[in-house]
């Protein structure tokens, strides 16, 4: 069936099976990547993204009811990687693996929307359903008490990163 | 490795320039001394590596090893980069793929890599280094030590001229590359790079959601595989409804895949591929196999222990070591007798397994992320029948390893499927595909003896290991060295084995054997610490300050092989000293319910000591409230923020496996499925964890895993301190922590 919502604020239109989790729509039919799959029962987090506004398991979200929504994923979280909480990250130096970050991303960025100085309380309370495999939660704990502390995101494009990877992949187009 | 090999390699050594103008230095080192090699990563002689320096002064640097969030695609580079003497913040780094001409060794295994490349990758940057520094000299007629460098400029000092390394490639490239026992390296003291706090090199692109890893792998025209496997270990397919699956909306094809019987290599199963992962998925939800019978059905996790226990009452299969004469040592003082058991339990990387492959022309291409990469080139070429030369392999960021991705099961099923549809094809697994196809971290038993004398000194210990295997040879990771502590600290002592035989798959898991060891033997040294009557960490003291007993040198020792790395006791003691100093160990009055629990364990040539500090309410429910970690991985600590991120990541690895975890077998196939029913740690589990360094005079060591077996027995000896319940089998979550 056609689908049609907004993505990071693109008008959308695909046609899939109704049943197809907006997950696999975001990943394999739009090739926006940065969600994860992980689990695909609404255990671990990492597909997180904002359905109208909340953040939302996309594995548990099929086609059909993502019709006319507005959707965020952290390709669209801020226009040039400056959201506090994706340059909280950043300071911190939050990732392992990193697989599981674009989750916790989410999850944050949606929390601070809501309650701007969560306590830990909060905090642990609101990122309970991400999980992260490497335990790197003392400083994602950290890193969403700095993200509070810090300026809206910026769209002026920011400095190159201290020390970086070339293009990851994806490379052959 | 003869002396002839040896210098080739040393010949290698060189430079040329590149396409767009620039140097790029490929450097073919020298082994290891073979004193610094040890036993299963022996034949991994490291290294070499790239740098390229572009005119416009740009330095790329090539990341040799697989990632899989233990830092490396950092680490290295900053190796590179210090002696090279540049300006980090200019550096870029580029994974390579796999070469093993180039490269030699690329895994990500044993906690290695800091090891065997600290020397070999920082004479790389040097050796460019000094070239760069000839260059500048001769351009300018001076001699060379009247020159220096700093972020990537040569400045000579007399007359204060400078030329940046950009403007210097075009020379550089000409020169002849010094050999590498002749570069100078940095001293420590004026490291700029090592020691600073690097933030990972994916980070910006972790944090904006680019594509990565190698589930994110998409190719032109690409399809998408799933892949169905019995539940009973390596059964294969008696029959299944291929028709109906292909006319499923969205498949191309499904057809079975025959398979073999070796657990790591390809097993039998039934291959669905799809326009889509999810067409694929709903597809194989109408799938109907039926399996072949296998001799592995009836084994359980109920028959293990059962078989177990009878092991334990017999005399043991072998003896792995000996000293003194423990029978008499036991009749003389007072003894302490417990078995200790821990379960089968998964890896479970936050990345589902998964390869892209794409055979062409007979060639194949493969995208994936393994550990142990050309190891599953071999696997691949084996069993498709193609040379290695034929295959491609590309290493993907990975989304977790803890060993689970030094076996390459997926990697030869994806190839396999992209062979037979002949277009590029993307095999993903299902979670509970994962989670019932793993190779699982060993169940254990340890039968354990021990025997305190009247002064409160250990003078016996036996250890009857009761693990799985054939004959001498223990199942995969399911081993244990006869050199484990407290081997050679206690002068009357028996290691024994017994194994029964295994149908499950097994390997390692980070701190393989560790991981389940040290619960073991540390909650025991405990259980000897109360019976004689001391303080839990003066015991431990005392223990590590006996004189060890010293073994004759190994029989014909192997030419190449470097003598086994022998536990330190006075590098041990001086962590647990530090750990207890840091915890307040013994100083704090604690209310009942509250307790502190230490242990220590060495592991990949790392020392750790851990305090834990637990509290348990009346009704049994379990806090963990805080951990101190000290650590002793020698004279550097090369990046602190990743260092300190892998510590407290093992902890609360070791605190997940501690509390929860269990992989269960019933009717020859594991019975959890997905993270419902295996149980991974949660933000609000996670303590305060502080970590301290005890820096010591020998090389620096890895940081992946050794600090993560001794939070298991501290957790457990806390909660005795708290309860009084003692904690002997995993996962803690089965046992009543009810007190009054």
């Amino acid at each position: 069936m056609k689908v049609s919502f907004k993505v990071n604020g693109k008008a959308t239109t695909v046609d899939v099976a109704p049943d197809m989790p907006l997950l696999w729509v975001l990943r394999d039919v739009l090739d926006l990547k940065g969600t994860k799959y992980g689990c695909g029962v609404s255990q671990c987090g990492a597909c997180t993204v904002h359905l109208r506004g909340v953040a939302t398991r996309s594995c548990q979200v099929a086609a059909s009811e993502a019709q006319g929504a507005d959707i965020t994923t952290i390709e669209g979280l801020s226009p040039n990687g400056t959201h506090p909480v994706q340059r909280a990250w950043q300071e911190l130096d939050v990732p392992q693996c990193g697989y599981c970050q674009a989750g916790q991303i989410m999850t944050a960025a949606a929390l601070l929307a809501r309650n701007p100085k969560p306590s830990d309380a909060e905090i642990d309370t609101a990122m309970d359903r991400n999980i992260c495999r490497c335990a790197t939660y003392i400083r994602i704990r950290q890193a969403i008490h700095r993200a509070a502390s810090l300026p809206a995101a910026d769209s002026s494009p920011p400095p190159p990163p201290p020390g970086r990877s070339d293009t990851p992949l994806g490379l052959r187009s | 490795m003869d002396t002839n090999v040896r210098v080739n390699r040393r010949q290698f050594l060189g430079v040329s320039a590149v396409a767009g103008g620039g140097i790029l230095l490929a450097t073919y080192l020298e082994p290891l001394n073979a004193a610094e090699t040890w036993a299963p990563e022996a034949t991994d002689f490291e290294p070499n590596a790239f740098i390229k320096i572009a005119p416009d002064g740009s330095v790329t640097i090539i990341a040799k090893n697989p990632e899989i969030g233990q830092g490396v695609k950092t680490m290295l580079p900053m190796l590179i980069a210090e002696e090279l003497d540049v300006d980090w913040k200019i550096v870029r780094v580029q994974q390579a793929g796999l070469d093993t001409d180039k490269y030699q060794g690329q895994t990500a295994g044993g906690s290695t890599a800091t090891p065997n490349n600290w020397l070999p990758m920082r004479r790389v940057g040097a050796a460019a280094r000094m070239m760069l520094v000839t260059a500048a000299a001769q351009t300018w007629s001076v001699p060379e030590s009247e020159c220096t460098t700093a972020l990537g400029t040569v400045t000579h000092t007399g007359s204060g001229r400078k030329l940046t390394y950009g403007e210097l490639t075009t020379k550089a490239a000409t020169l002849t590359a010094p050999a590498l026992d002749q570069v100078k390296l940095k001293d420590p003291k004026e490291f700029k790079i090592i020691g600073q706090r690097i933030p990972g090199v994916d980070n910006n692109s972790i944090v904006t959601g680019k594509p990565l890893f190698g589930i994110d792998v998409t190719l032109p025209g690409m399809l998408y595989a799933t892949f169905v496997k019995s539940p009973v270990f390596a059964a294969k397919v008696a029959s299944a409804n291929l028709e109906e699956i292909q006319k499923e909306p969205g498949v191309r094809r499904a057809f079975v895949v025959e398979g073999g019987n070796d657990l790591f290599g390809l097993l039998g199963g039934v291959a669905i591929v799809a326009d889509n992962w999810w067409a694929a998925i709903s597809a194989r939800k109408k799938l109907k196999v039926t399996w072949a019978d296998h001799p592995t059905a009836q084994q359980s996790s109920t028959s293990f222990e059962a078989q177990s226990l009878a092991l334990s009452k017999q005399a043991p299969q072998r003896t792995l070591r000996r000293d003194g004469d423990v029978d008499a040592a036991l009749n003389s003082g007072k003894v302490v007798s417990a078995a200790y058991y821990y379960p089968f339990i998964s890896h479970s990387p936050l990345e589902p397994q998964n390869c892209t492959a794409h055979y062409k022309d007979g060639k194949l291409e493969i995208w994936v992320p393994s550990q142990t990469p050309a190891a599953g080139r071999q696997l691949v070429a084996r069993t498709l029948g193609m040379q290695e030369k034929d295959i491609t392999i590309h290493l993907t960021r990975m989304g977790g390893g803890f060993g689970r991705r030094l076996y390459n099961d997926y990697m030869v099923e994806g190839a396999w499927i992209a062979k037979e549809m002949g277009v590029p094809v993307k095999l993903l697994w299902m979670r509970e595909d994962d989670i019932q196809h793993d190779f699982y971290r060993p169940a254990g038993w340890h039968y354990l003896t021990g025997a305190v004398d009247s002064s409160g000194k250990l003078v016996a210990w036996r250890n009857h290991f009761v693990s799985f295997g054939e004959g001498e040879r223990f199942a995969s990771s399911a081993g244990i060295g006869a050199g484990e502590f407290p081997a050679r600290f206690i002068p009357n002592f028996a290691l024994q084995a017994s194994v029964m035989p295994l149908g499950v798959p097994t390997g390692a898991l980070r701190a393989p054997g560790s991981n389940g060891i040290a619960f073991a033997t540390q909650t025991f040294i405990d259980e000897l610490a109360l019976a004689a009557g001391k303080d839990p960490a003066q015991f431990r003291i005392e223990l590590l300050s006996n004189a060890p007993i010293v073994d004759p040198p190994p029989p014909n020792p192997q030419p190449g092989q470097g003598q086994p790395i022998l536990f330190d006791g006075p590098r041990m003691r001086a962590v647990v000293e530090l750990v207890v100093e840091k915890s307040g160990w013994g100083k704090t009055q604690l209310p009942k319910g509250t307790g502190m629990g230490i242990a220590f364990h060495f592991s990949h040539r790392g020392y750790f000591a851990e305090v834990v500090q637990a509290t348990v309410s009346r009704a049994g429910q379990l806090k963990v409230d805080k951990v101190w970690v000290a650590g002793d991985v020698g004279s550097q600590i090369i990046n602190p923020s990743n260092a300190e991120n892998q510590v407290q990541g093992a902890v609360l690895d070791g605190i997940a496996e501690a509390l929860s975890q269990e992989i269960t077998i019933e009717a020859g196939q594991t019975r959890q499925t997905n993270f419902g029913n295996f149980r991974l740690l949660r933000m609000r589990q996670a303590p305060p964890i502080e970590v301290h360094w005890k820096i010591s005079d020998v090389s620096p060591t890895g940081i992946g895993e050794p600090a993560l077996p001794p939070v298991v027995p501290a957790l457990c000896s806390a909660i005795y301190a708290a309860t009084g319940k003692r904690i002997r089998s995993l996962p803690i979550s089965k046992h009543d922590l009810k007190w009054t």
